[in-house]
């Protein structure tokens, strides 16, 4: 009786799981894909965070569960950013861990700053310090934008600041 | 929130920046999912243990203080008192 209870459970957690692993799991891995730099360690980082997700499926209640994965996503990468802090390849590099899940949170996940801030436990001031710093770093080793970003240079100076390093 | 508009227009000192970030997507493994479902269930199965074993031990708590609690309850004093001496 309630062993067929929690079947019928699990087999709807198990399809809608894959339904959303299909539609965002690109995405996750995108995300993972900025953040880490190399592909096979951002497909670790995605299912761990997923796996995450499957089991917490019920109990997120009425929470989105890309936002959910997307924490999980985060703290996952948070939890080891001192492994990230070498350049390791991929387009971010050299940004240090916490500029990139700046960047990527606020530029490509499209939060704003304030739920940002609130997902890495920042004050929003810092976060907007880090966000400009981060955008003047990518322009400014960006090839493509190499002309406009030489006439920026005096607004916007390329590398980190004092305190980037910490 | 203006700020916001301002940040997504294409061309902008952030647009470029957003250009760089959205291009190529990468290719999702197909076992993606399956993975994560294997290590999800994983984890489920040891958090059902975790959850067992605490109510096991609780349940075993519980027993223990009744079985100690009646062991060294005190046995009630006889009910037939008697009279005290010199009465009437």
């Amino acid at each position: 009786m309630v062993s067929a209870r929690r079947r019928i459970k699990e087999q709807r957690r198990a399809r809608e799981f894959q339904a959303f692993t299909a539609g965002a799991g690109g995405r996750l891995l995108h995300v993972a894909t900025l953040l880490t730099g190399d592909p096979g360690e951002a497909e670790r980082l995605v299912v761990a965070a997923l796996s995450r997700t499957y089991a917490d499926w019920f109990r997120m209640r009425g929470e989105d569960p890309y936002a959910h994965a997307r924490q999980e996503l985060t703290a996952g990468y948070a939890h080891r950013a001192w492994r990230y802090r070498r350049p390791c390849g991929g387009r971010l590099d050299r940004l240090p861990p916490r500029e990139r899940l700046v960047l990527v949170l606020r530029m490509y996940e499209g939060l704003a700053d304030e739920q940002a801030a609130a997902q890495l436990g920042l004050p929003t001031e810092r976060l907007r310090t880090l966000c400009q710093r981060a955008v003047a770093a990518m322009r400014s080793r960006d090839p493509g934008s190499r002309d406009r970003s030489d006439r920026d240079a005096s607004r916007a100076p390329g590398g980190r600041g004092p305190g980037g390093s910490r | 929130m203006s700020g916001e508009a301002v940040d997504r227009l294409p061309g902008g000192k952030e647009g470029e920046v957003h250009a760089m970030l959205d291009a190529a997507y990468p290719v999702v493994p197909p076992d993606l999912a399956a993975r994560a479902m294997a290590r999800g269930s994983r984890r489920l199965r040891r958090r059902r243990l975790a959850r067992t074993a605490l109510v096991l031990l609780l349940l075993a708590a519980v027993v223990a203080a009744a079985v100690w609690a009646i062991a060294v309850w005190p046995s009630p004093p006889p009910l037939n008192v008697p009279p005290p001496p010199g009465g009437w």
